[in-house]
């Protein structure tokens, strides 16, 4: 009740109740005196009635005025008080209240005035101290920006999950999709799986093998790992990142382009070895020649010169030999295929692991012998001993064998053991020539390869005294006995691999969200997810026309992502599309895409593959998205790509944030307008994939407030809107 | 007199080592590449075979284990010459049934001593 009315009210109570009382004590009063008496206080009262009127109207008066001062002094006090300590509660810093009203009010205020210093030196000191750490953080990342973008070799961070939470511009050189058919592909993105970069199996292989150092508590757990992609052979270093639990969080992953140096020191290797062997041979040809002459002194003339002209002939091969291999000799420094130290007991391990999972072989695996140690590229290894075993598999049969690896020396054996027919070494052979599919993304090397990498020689036999095919009779058949392939290799000592310097590059931006750290990943769960932490992709098509049905035709594609609520402005995919049919007139005079421009630009089949990956875990977002994925889902047979994302439309999403509205107004303009987002570059697919991310980012919190927070609730909510039974 | 099949594709060292064997009184066969070797072989069993490595067509790896896997052929002794010197090949020798594996360049007088202990053996 406002503050006049509660006085009026007050006032009438107050005067009314004295009047009443005095009424009341008067009455009492009269009727308590004789009838004589009350005639004698009649006739005495009655003509002084205007006094006694004047007298209770001054009552009222006085009582008025003193109820008007202590109102003055407390409750208005009081009111004005508690404002200005929300003022001083919402403003904070300077207001101070100032002492009036009763003293008591005047207390109060002091004590209020006095709790208000203290209330502002603790929340400067807050927003200082707040205002401190977050200048430490963005030094920080400024910090580790400058580090990354000077380092010469491509660095990712990545969650646990696999996604990508920083990279640095070279990673995104390194890995460009490789430009195929002059069709871009940018697949290093925040938020995006590693999974769809590099090969899967091959970087959870590293991170099993991190996880066993980890749990061996090994001081600096480091998985190394060899990979050939788009042509290039990449070495990889990956490191755990911890969380305060030390339990993995996440890890980093350094790559290096070895391409040119395992290229030049492989040819180095093999003049080495040529070189080393036929020196050998000549010089063994030369000592025998010499010992025989020597042995024999008394040789006849014609023997005697049959023997130096093999002396002169070796030594003249022996010294074009030597020039040759000078004259070609690789300026670069060898470099082998970098190989790393692994107890063999988990080479063993990874290979019964590696053989359960892809052949489906029973192993039974012997105990290696403690602290042996080998050299090797464990992954390249283990793929092509399953290889193997997966033909064996095919051909005999062999369905469970058993390996073991024992120390020879300076050498490991590393056994697998079975029992079936014998295995001729020609087929042996040709298994050692034919490449074994190592992933996609390659060029696939034969176990030859892999053997010669190591530095290691393979054989298969029957176990001891056994028979083989015999070879006085090829036809009959051979009885199953012991087989027992061998592969040896020779024993390192472990040692750990100091970290490279590099040069300084020039600087270029890094690209970091460590909220990704935090991101739950690809599961169902994505549709409880709040719209804010999503990823998406937000894409735009230009068409020959309207119709899809009738065969119109895609002629260009542009995309955005969003990550975390951020529009990424680097992570961005435009790609022309030859449609091999006439652009319509009215579609021409929208887009100004001409047929000239169109021609020689990679057709529909060559680039949804590379858009489907650019979009490859996230949501879709277009407006009047039913248009442009009618056009994507007509092309499925024919590209056999499939977009099974989940789909939001900025159409209906904004119908559902302004209801209000007419349909003309959900055009992208009207609603770009309404929101505030500039229009630029509209009716280029990248302009509107650009304004469309804008415009949904805005809407994002408009829908918030309409109780539409999660994936699934913007879902619902869009197919029960009138638009959404718009048919195309 | 006991029969040694030399089985090497380069005249330039089989010149020597026929000449020398035969001094040292054996009857001496050569074969130029794995599958004469295998020939000469199933035709006259030998004592002992000399075996380069590096053959054309099978290597002397196979030949090796051919020879072994063959119950007739098991009191052959093989003695392995190769110009490849690295130990992982000499384990791969014995593994497969080698009985010694000499490496080139060798001396004349030991690959002489290696043969007559191999045959006394």
């Amino acid at each position: 009740m406002p503050l006049p009315r509660r006085y009026a009210l007050t006032l009438a109570l107050v005067a009314g109740g004295v009047l009443v009382w005095l009424a009341l004590a008067a009455w009492v009063l009269w009727h308590d005196l004789s009838a004589a008496e009350q005639d004698a206080l009649g006739a005495m009262l009655e003509p002084r009635a205007p006094l006694v009127l004047l007298a209770a109207t001054g009552l009222v008066f006085v009582i008025g005025v003193l109820l008007k001062r202590w109102f003055a002094a407390y409750p208005a006090t009081a009111l004005r008080l508690s404002e200005q300590v929300r003022d001083i509660h919402a403003v904070g810093a300077e207001t101070r209240i100032e002492p009036q009203g009763g003293p008591e009010m005047r207390q109060l205020a002091a004590a209020v005035n006095a709790l208000a210093v203290v209330h502002r030196t603790l929340r400067r000191s807050v927003e200082a101290r707040v205002e401190e750490s977050n200048a430490r953080l963005v030094q920080q990342k400024n910090r580790l920006a400058a580090l990354m973008s000077q380092l010469a070799q491509s660095v990712l961070v990545c969650n646990a999950e696999g996604r990508i939470l920083l990279y640095n511009a070279r990673a995104t050189e390194l890995l460009a999709g490789g430009v195929v058919d002059g069709v871009a592909g940018a697949p290093v993105g925040l938020g995006r799986s590693i999974f769809g970069i590099l090969d899967r199996s091959l970087v959870l292989h590293a991170l099993e093998r991190l996880h066993d150092r980890m749990a061996r508590q090994q001081a600096d757990p480091v998985a190394q790992f060899v990979t050939a992609r788009a042509g290039l052979l990449l070495r990889g270093q990956m490191a755990p990142v911890l969380d305060a639990s030390n339990a993995l969080s996440g890890f980093v992953l350094v790559l290096d382009d070895i391409t040119r140096t395992v290229e030049a020191g492989s040819r180095r290797d093999f003049l080495l070895q040529q070189l080393t062997e036929h020196t050998r041979a000549s010089l063994g040809n030369i000592r025998a020649a010499v010992e025989t002459v020597q042995q024999y002194p008394d040789m006849d003339v014609e023997r005697r010169g049959r023997f130096t002209e093999v002396i002169r002939d070796e030594a003249e091969r022996l010294s074009l030999r030597l020039d040759e291999t000078l004259a070609r000799h690789p300026e670069s420094l060898r470099a082998p295929w970098p190989l790393e130290d692994m107890l063999a007991a988990d080479l063993l391990a990874a290979l019964q692991r590696n053989l359960a999972s892809t052949v489906g072989t029973i192993v039974e695996r012997a105990e290696a012998v403690p602290g042996l140690w080998l050299s090797v590229d464990s992954y390249s290894l283990v793929q092509a001993l399953s290889h193997v075993v997966a033909q064996l598999a095919s051909r005999f049969g062999t369905q469970a064998l058993s390996i073991d690896v024992a120390q020879e020396g300076r050498l490991a054996r590393l056994s697998l053991r079975w029992t079936g027919p014998p295995v001729d070494p020609a087929l042996v052979h040709e298994w050692e020539a034919k490449p074994f599919a190592v992933g996609a993304h390659g060029q696939a090397p034969t176990l030859r390869d892999v053997l010669h990498r190591h530095g290691a020689e393979l054989w298969c036999r029957g176990e001891d005294g056994a028979t083989g095919p015999r070879a006085d009779d090829p036809e009959a058949l051979p009885a199953p006995q012991r087989n027992r392939l061998c592969v040896e290799l020779p024993v390192t000592q472990p040692q750990q691999m100091a970290a490279p310097v590099h040069a300084a590059r020039s600087s270029r931006p890094v690209y970091y969200d460590f909220d990704l750290f935090s991101q739950p990943g690809q599961t169902p769960e994505v549709d409880e997810t709040p719209l804010v932490e999503l990823a998406y992709t937000v894409f735009d098509t230009e068409t020959t026309g309207l119709s899809p049905s009738e065969g119109d035709e895609i002629i260009s594609i542009g995309a955005v992502r969003i990550v975390n609520g951020r529009l990424l402005e680097n992570e961005r995919y435009e790609q022309l599309v030859d449609p091999r049919r006439p652009v319509r007139r009215q579609a021409q005079e929208v887009h100004g895409l001409t047929d000239a421009e169109l021609a020689g630009q990679p057709g529909i089949e060559a680039v949804l593959p590379v858009f489907h990956r650019f979009a490859e875990d996230t949501v879709l977002v277009a407006h009047n998205a039913a248009f442009d994925m009618r056009f994507l889902q007509l092309k499925e047979a024919q590209t056999g790509v499939r977009f099974i994302q989940p789909v939001l439309d900025t159409l209906l999403l904004s119908a559902l944030a302004h209801p209000g509205h007419s349909d003309a107004d959900h055009r992208l303009e009207g609603i770009a307008a309404r929101l505030g987002v500039p229009v630029v570059g509209r009716h280029t697919a990248l302009g509107d994939a650009m304004v469309t991310a804008e415009v949904f980012l805005k809407l994002i919190p408009l829908l918030a407030e309409r109780g539409i927070r999660t994936l699934r609730e913007a879902r619902e909510a869009s197919q029960k809107t009138l638009y959404a039974k718009l048919e195309y | 007199m006991k029969t040694i099949l030399i089985a090497d594709d380069e005249p330039n060292i089989v010149i020597s080592l026929e000449f020398l064997l035969e001094q040292d009184g054996y009857r001496v066969a050569v074969a130029r590449d794995g599958n004469e070797a295998l020939e000469a072989i199933s035709k006259q069993v030998p004592d002992l075979v000399l075996l380069d490595v590096m053959l054309p067509h099978l290597s002397g790896f196979d030949v090796c284990q051919r020879i072994r896997q063959n119950p007739a052929w098991q009191r052959i002794r093989i003695i392995m010459l190769t110009a490849k010197g690295r130990e992982v090949e000499m384990s791969k020798g014995y593994a497969l049934g080698a009985d010694a594996y000499i490496t080139k360049p060798f001396s004349t007088k030991e690959l002489l001593a290696q043969i007559r202990a191999q045959l006394a053996a």
